[in-house]
């Protein structure tokens, strides 16, 4: 028998979704194929990848990261430096320091910190809140005005906050929403019906379905992925042909395995490497599944996956 | 061509004599053609039908079995579908193109990554050993040496004489002969037979390699394994995809072996691609990854990955029961209990670790649930845990008598204080991420 090949091109594909303003934007999905299968159908918008910066400074231990962003005087210095790593399509700015459990910054000093980041490039960029929902509806709601005009892609509208959040940035600012579930296909497609049943188009929505890092119950990062991607090219179910944006990074630099120090466990080596490849890993394996866009924060991550994608699209 | 279960049943002897363990000849036929049961079982079956049927029962994907390792078998493409089977299995490469001091460093590295996660052993369970072109010289010397270590070992090396010679010294050991090719497959199929080694098929293309397996399997050697890997890493994906895909949806048997991918010879070295292709192979389709080396920091997330992905989705993956001091904890610190689904486990003992804060982390047998789920299931309550107290001895072994009980079994406070008089029950938090603070200002 002659080898015949099997082939998975779809009828079905995933929604386009553009961040950003004037030559500067970054388009998402618009595949018709499973990720990286080039040899069913080209893929037009390769994956991307976001560098994430937090206002809560960065990662002190890490040399790779704490010496890339030395000297930074603001946040604006600081986009500017994320902008600047090799690969890096988007800035990813992480409201640490707002959680009402953590140092509970204020809306205004929050606003005013976005404001720099803004200054600080003109690559698209995503705004990650903070860990409180309640907190995030506010941020969100003055974010979306001071950032307006900018398109931003503002991440984590979730069950709880997501009327607040799509009725304001969405519909009054014109932003993108990112709509955050925990991993279960059927939760993420609910949110995203939600926020379109408000009035926010389709087009202006992306999805964080969940993520852990590699080892901690990926395999339902893993499932959930591959699933909405099976039935958003399938069967053409358009409430979850949205775009998967992962933020890898928050999740892979709190594991263990990435923040114990050399000195306790001598026998694993650099901490650096394990955060690096910790992140790596988790990056790649995102990807495969079918994430459109990850964000991480180490250069060398970057410089690995934005190196894989090139080869692979 | 998959039979039908209807097909089947016309073959057999229609007495429902149960013989073969289910009630009827109709159930025992719709069993067989999901491959659920064996034709065997059947003992009215004659050969003739058997072979007839072979064939088309056979699963889509073989089992090579190398040592106490099983590669493919894999019935379907995505994990959700139906569990996969044989997980992913890492070699570290060595080659007569570095030199002899490289290739002892690398030896003396394999040994290195050795560890237990959750009951399972990890570590690097192949060396690969390739004779580079032109660089025939020293392979049988470096298969000797690699051969003195305690793995199996995939031979590399396409000249026939050259395998021979370096299989004669490989002393007993489970061994992939990763040679045959469309120029040389008769003579290092003979070879790979005589030595009992499983045989590697390579090709310039996937045309070419399907025609070599097809080759092969007429000359009756069905103990294969298909080197993936192209000339680049898109061909490779392409490659890997495009065997696993076309054995399990295509149903095109020739296909139907595991799969080798040498990402070090994609990778020029740099070791964080060969991290990031390592992930993408082990998601993806990969039986056999190579790397030039398996670090801890490598190992670390991979192993993880791959024991996340082949996990049996109906089989919750446990910790073992007992006492986790954490912190540098002691008899003087608290308590906490919880349940010994694995995820609870790394999720809880990962925020009490970044606490700071010294705790005995006591995970209780809970059936491997998670905490709502094993409380709802009565494997978690106010009994299980005073047992569980009891039969570890923990009031011998701890004199601290603060025990936190997880926030969403709240309601289990009063009757675990009931059970355990002498000890402070307190209510912990309903999330993880809250036990920080919680820990923080408990401390105060």
């Amino acid at each position: 028998m002659a080898l015949a090949k099997t082939s998975q091109k779809f009828n079905s594909s995933i929604s386009a979704f553009t961040i950003g303003t004037d030559d500067k934007t970054v388009t998402l999905g618009g595949e018709n194929v499973l990720p990286f299968y080039t040899f069913d159908a080209p893929i037009e918008n390769a994956p991307k990848i976001g560098a994430e910066i937090s206002d809560l400074g960065m990662e002190k231990n890490v040399p790779g990261i704490r010496d890339y962003y030395a000297g930074a005087k603001d946040f604006s210095e600081l986009a500017a430096k994320a902008a600047a790593i090799p690969g890096v399509d988007f800035v990813a700015f992480s409201l640490d320091a707002a959680d009402p459990n953590g140092e509970n910054r204020s809306v205004e000093e929050c606003v005013e910190e976005c404001r720099q980041v803004a200054a600080g490039t003109d690559l698209p960029l995503v705004i990650i809140g903070c860990k409180g929902t309640e907190k995030n509806e506010a941020l969100f709601d003055k974010i979306a005005d001071a950032l307006s005009g900018r398109n931003v892609l503002l991440m984590s509208a979730k069950e709880e906050n997501y009327k607040t959040i799509a009725a304001s940035a969405g519909l009054a600012y014109n932003q993108k929403i990112g709509a955050e579930s925990a991993v279960d296909i059927n939760l993420a497609k609910q949110l995203n019906v939600v926020i379109s049943q408000m009035g926010v188009k389709p087009q202006s929505i992306a999805m964080n379905v969940g993520v852990a890092a590699a080892g901690y119950g990926f395999e339902y990062v893993v499932s959930t992925m591959e699933r909405v991607k099976m039935a958003a090219l399938s069967q053409n179910d358009n409430m979850l042909q949205m775009p998967i944006v992962t933020p890898v990074a928050s999740e892979t630099w709190n594991v263990k395995e990435a923040i114990v120090s050399e000195e306790d466990i001598p026998e694993w080596g650099p901490q650096e490497e394990r955060g690096i490849d910790m992140e790596i890993v988790t990056a790649s394996a995102c990807l495969a599944s079918g994430s459109n866009a990850v964000i991480l924060r180490h250069p060398a991550s970057i410089a690995a996956i934005s190196e894989m994608i090139r080869e692979l699209v | 061509m998959a039979l039908k279960g209807l097909d089947i049943f016309k073959l057999t002897p229609k007495t429902n004599c149960k013989q073969c363990g289910v009630p009827t000849c109709m159930a025992f036929s719709m069993k067989v053609a999901q491959g659920a049961l064996p034709l065997e079982k059947c003992p009215f079956i004659t050969d003739e039908v058997k072979d007839q049927l072979s064939e088309a029962t056979a699963p889509p994907m073989k089992t090579i079995k190398i040592g106490d390792h099983s590669l493919g078998g894999e019935t379907v493409l995505e994990r959700h579908e139906k569990t996969f089977v044989s997980k992913t299995l890492y070699a570290m490469k060595v080659s007569t193109a570095n030199d002899d001091a490289k290739n002892d460093e690398l030896l003396g590295k394999v040994a290195k990554v050795d560890y237990d996660r959750i009951g399972e052993r990890m570590y690097c369970e192949f060396v690969y050993v390739e004779a580079a072109e032109g660089e025939n010289a020293r392979f049988v010397d470096l298969v000797r040496k690699a051969a003195a270590l305690d793995r199996d070992l995939i031979l590399a090396c396409s000249d026939v004489g050259l395998a021979k010679e370096a299989l004669g010294v490989c002393g007993g050991k489970n061994v992939i002969l990763m040679g045959a090719d469309a120029s040389n497959y008769e003579a290092m199929s003979a070879a790979a037979t005589e030595a009992k080694a499983v045989l590697g098929v390579s090709g310039a293309s996937l045309e070419e390699l399907h025609d070599t397996v097809a080759a092969l399997e007429k000359l009756g050697n069905k103990n294969l394994i298909l080197n993936t890997t192209g000339a680049n890493a898109k061909e490779a994906f392409r490659n890997t995809v495009e065997v696993r895909r076309g054995a399990i949806k295509g149903g095109d048997r020739t296909f139907g072996y595991p799969s080798l991918v040498d990402v070090a010879s994609l990778c020029g070295g740099d070791a964080h691609k060969e991290a990031a292709y390592a992930s993408l192979f082990t998601a993806k389709y990969g039986s056999i990854v190579v790397l030039t080396e398996m670090d801890y920091a490598k190992a670390l997330p991979l192993y993880g990955l791959r024991q996340n992905i082949f996990t049996d989705p109906q089989k919750p993956m446990k910790v073992e029961p007992g006492i986790y001091p954490l912190n540098g904890a002691d008899e003087n610190s608290i308590c906490m209990v919880t349940v010994d689904f694995a995820l609870t486990y790394f999720i809880v003992s990962g925020e009490i670790e970044r606490s700071g804060v010294p705790v005995n982390l006591l995970i209780s047998d809970a059936g491997g649930y998670s905490v709502l789920t094993a409380w709802a299931a009565g494997k978690f309550s106010a009994s299980s845990i005073a047992k569980f107290i009891s039969e570890q001895n923990i009031e011998e072994k701890i004199k601290n008598r603060v025990l936190v009980l997880p926030g969403k079994v709240a309601v289990l406070k009063g009757e675990v204080q009931e059970k355990l008089p002498d000890w402070q029950v307190v209510v912990g938090t309903n999330e993880a991420v809250e036990i920080i603070r919680f820990l923080k200002e408990y401390q105060k």
